[in-house]
């Protein structure tokens, strides 16, 4: 009965601390502009089979994607052994879902074998992290938190499975005979081990207990994706990469001009900024990348700016988002008009930046989490084009001959057929 | 060279005709010195083919894409409603464009500002053609050539076409390689995203010199292209490289051409 209450106080813990992170994530979300209607259900459920379970983005690396899918693959079974033990710990029971029978021995079986795995997994990771030069771990947007983030969470995940592989052999040791469930690879270590029921209660609470904490550790860290990653594909972009959405506002003005009525009433609107200067300009969506993203840099890695040393990298647009909002947001659901006169464009990210993008989205191809870089880039670039005015010398030649002549370039479109009769 | 018969939208309404294609020139089809020739090229193969269509010459107009690409979303939809209310009013259904960035623009963004329109890339255009029969290249002038070819973003990953080009380049009896960024993992040439109109930002090399990098990598004596921003791009790389002599860029619909004899 003790370990019943002790285990309740902890995970009423555990709930409360992650209910303030999620109502503070609301109130952050709320500060963000609506997206494009979703819709396509039946398509999103399959895009979410496919680029989410079917981890098809992460295995264009075959090797890594392959490790990064097992440890993927491993977590949703694990999972289910997790929720067994929320319910042993509060019912007191042991291994409570036994009565499932073959479907319990396949969840116990395909879990132990994946602590394995995972841990296997996860060691290759640390090693490539802490002992490979690997380039695209390295830019200037990682600072050494981000790096310090990625390893903890690593070393996070092997204890875990070092607890949930320990907690399994103590099992199997302690109970030869009437084991629930099939552990493959732990029963083969069992027999090594002196059978302790001090052992199993002590892996089993640091298992339960390093799920707790990383459970409240992950929307505070990059690792986010644990959680994110699945819903982040379902609402992915479903339309052609290199679809740019229109601005609806400027629909009704151009009308209006085009119709000679520039300076009709439109009505009490207040008026709405063009494009993203800082974090209340962008969607929901945007944003939502930015707590997905794990920084894995496999945009940056492609991005042909960033591969011939222009300042432009894709990841730091969505780093510098959540950075930005945690800068900036954070004070303005206590005071709606704070501002400290920085924004997330011009002083995270920069001018420069901005007008290096070639809009090619293999950035958008390679994100494993179908994170659309490139949209939100062009979102940055109206800002600066339509309400500050800034371009590139070149660009405002360009708009000035399109505007003139119906042209990016000085001819004249009575010139237009001239190719005919060259 | 001598001047093309290339029907104007205008004259067949005056006669009360409507073709069945409008072909969207594009601006570096009408005005591009190099790329004139490919638009040349495309019209002298649906010449040869009796396509049923016509471009809009001087009524056509920037799509405003560039614009759009460079952030100023009020040119570009001045533009797109000035071009769909001329569309609309030939009531035009299909376009087959050239240029990459004009289909991408007509096809996924006109749309919801009421320019509803079948729009397809001259590959895929060609592709089908071909399989209709009504196109044979019967003799390659570019037989067992080596010959690869360079995915614009706005077709492959764009808008995942990917095999059209490539079936076209086929048909010439080549020897077709990839370069090793190639397809969807293809590296770009440079100039989208209104990279065309102005200096490339501080940095190590321009992209155009990377990518050229890989064409030359590929020891092909053609690199085919289908695009008017990835030709400048890659031919002037071609010539920093100095390498005129060992690999030529041509436009997949010249060498159709070509090979046709047009």
């Amino acid at each position: 009965m003790t370990k019943q209450i002790v285990f309740a106080v902890t995970l009423l813990i555990t709930l409360g601390v992650f209910a303030f992170t999620l109502k503070r994530l609301i109130a952050l979300f709320r500060l963000t502009k609506p997206a494009e209607p979703l819709g396509h259900w039946g398509e999103r459920i399959k895009l979410t089979l496919k680029v989410a379970f079917g981890q098809t983005k992460i295995l264009r690396k075959p090797v890594i994607g392959l490790i990064h899918a097992l440890v993927f693959w491993g977590f949703l079974v694990i999972t289910v052994g997790s929720i067994e033990m929320v319910n042993d710990g509060l019912t007191g029971k042991e291994r409570s879902l036994a009565d499932l029978g073959g479907f319990y021995d396949f969840i116990s079986a395909s879990g132990d074998v994946f602590a394995y795995i995972v841990g296997i997994g996860i060691v290759i990771f640390l090693i490539r992290r802490l002992f490979l030069h690997i380039k695209r771990f390295y830019g200037k947007e990682l600072t050494k938190k981000n790096k310090m983030d990625a390893n903890f969470a690593l070393l996070l995940i092997l204890l875990l499975m070092i607890s949930l592989a320990g907690m399994n052999i103590y099992y199997v040791a302690g109970n030869h005979g009437e084991l629930a469930g099939i552990y493959p690879v732990s029963s083969h270590i069992a027999g090594n081990v002196t059978p302790s029921h001090f052992m199993h209660e002590f892996f089993w609470w640091m298992h339960i207990l390093l799920i707790f904490f990383f459970a409240n550790y992950l929307p505070y860290s990059k690792h986010f994706h644990v959680f994110l990653s699945i819903p982040n594909v379902f609402i992915s972009n479903l339309k052609p990469l290199t679809r740019l959405p229109n601005i609806e506002s400027v629909t009704k003005e151009v009308k209006l001009m085009l119709s000679g009525n520039a300076f009709q009433e439109t009505g009490n609107e207040a008026p709405a900024r063009f494009g993203v200067k800082d974090v209340e300009d962008v969607t929901w969506i945007n944003y939502f990348n930015s707590l997905t993203c794990t920084q894995c840099g496999r945009c940056t890695e492609v991005c042909p700016a960033n591969i011939t040393g222009k300042a432009l990298s894709p990841r730091k647009i969505f780093v510098d988002l959540r950075n930005r909002m945690n800068e900036k947001g954070l004070k303005m659901i206590k005071d709606k008009k704070y501002d400290d006169g920085k924004s997330l464009v011009n002083d995270h990210i920069s001018y420069e930046e901005l007008w290096a993008c070639t809009t090619c989205n293999a950035c958008a191809q390679e994100c494993p989490l179908n994170i659309s870089h490139p949209n939100l880039i062009m979102d940055m670039r109206r800002f600066l084009v339509l309400e500050e005015g800034r371009a590139p010398t070149g660009i405002n030649s360009m708009f000035a001959n399109i505007e003139n002549n119906g042209a990016p370039w000085q001819y004249s479109p009575e010139d237009r057929l001239l190719w005919t009769e060259l | 060279m001598s001047k093309i018969e290339v029907p104007v939208m205008a004259d067949l309404a005056a006669q009360g005709k409507k073709p069945e294609y409008l072909y969207w020139v594009g601006c570096a089809g009408a005005f591009d010195d190099r790329y004139q020739k490919v638009t040349r090229s495309f019209t002298k193969i649906l010449n040869h083919c009796k396509v049923d269509y016509a471009v809009l010459g001087k009524e056509e107009s920037c799509t405003g894409d560039p614009a759009k690409r460079a952030g100023n979303e009020m040119l570009f939809q001045m533009q797109a409603l000035q071009n769909i209310e001329v569309l609309n009013g030939y009531e035009v259904k299909k376009i087959v464009c050239t240029c990459p960035h004009c289909y991408n623009i007509l096809k996924n963004e006109y749309g919801e500002l009421g320019g509803n329109y079948e729009v397809v890339h001259y590959t895929t255009f060609l592709e089908n053609l071909m399989d209709e029969g009504k196109l044979n290249v019967e003799k390659s002038s570019f037989k067992n050539k080596k010959v690869t070819y360079h995915d614009p973003c706005y077709l492959g990953r764009g808008n995942k076409i990917y095999d059209a080009p490539r079936n076209l380049i086929k048909t010439m009896d080549v020897d077709l390689v990839e370069m090793k960024r190639s397809k969807s993992k293809a590296l770009c040439c440079g100039a989208g995203g209104a990279q065309m109109f102005k200096e490339a930002e501080k940095g190590d090399k321009e992209i155009y010199e990377e990518r050229t990098e890989d064409v030359l990598e590929s020891k092909a004596e053609i690199v085919a292209t289908a695009c008017p921003f990835c030709m400048t791009m890659l031919t002037d790389g071609i010539k920093f490289k100095d390498k005129q002599e060992e690999v030529k860029n041509l436009d997949i619909a010249e060498m159709i051409a070509d090979s046709l004899g047009l």
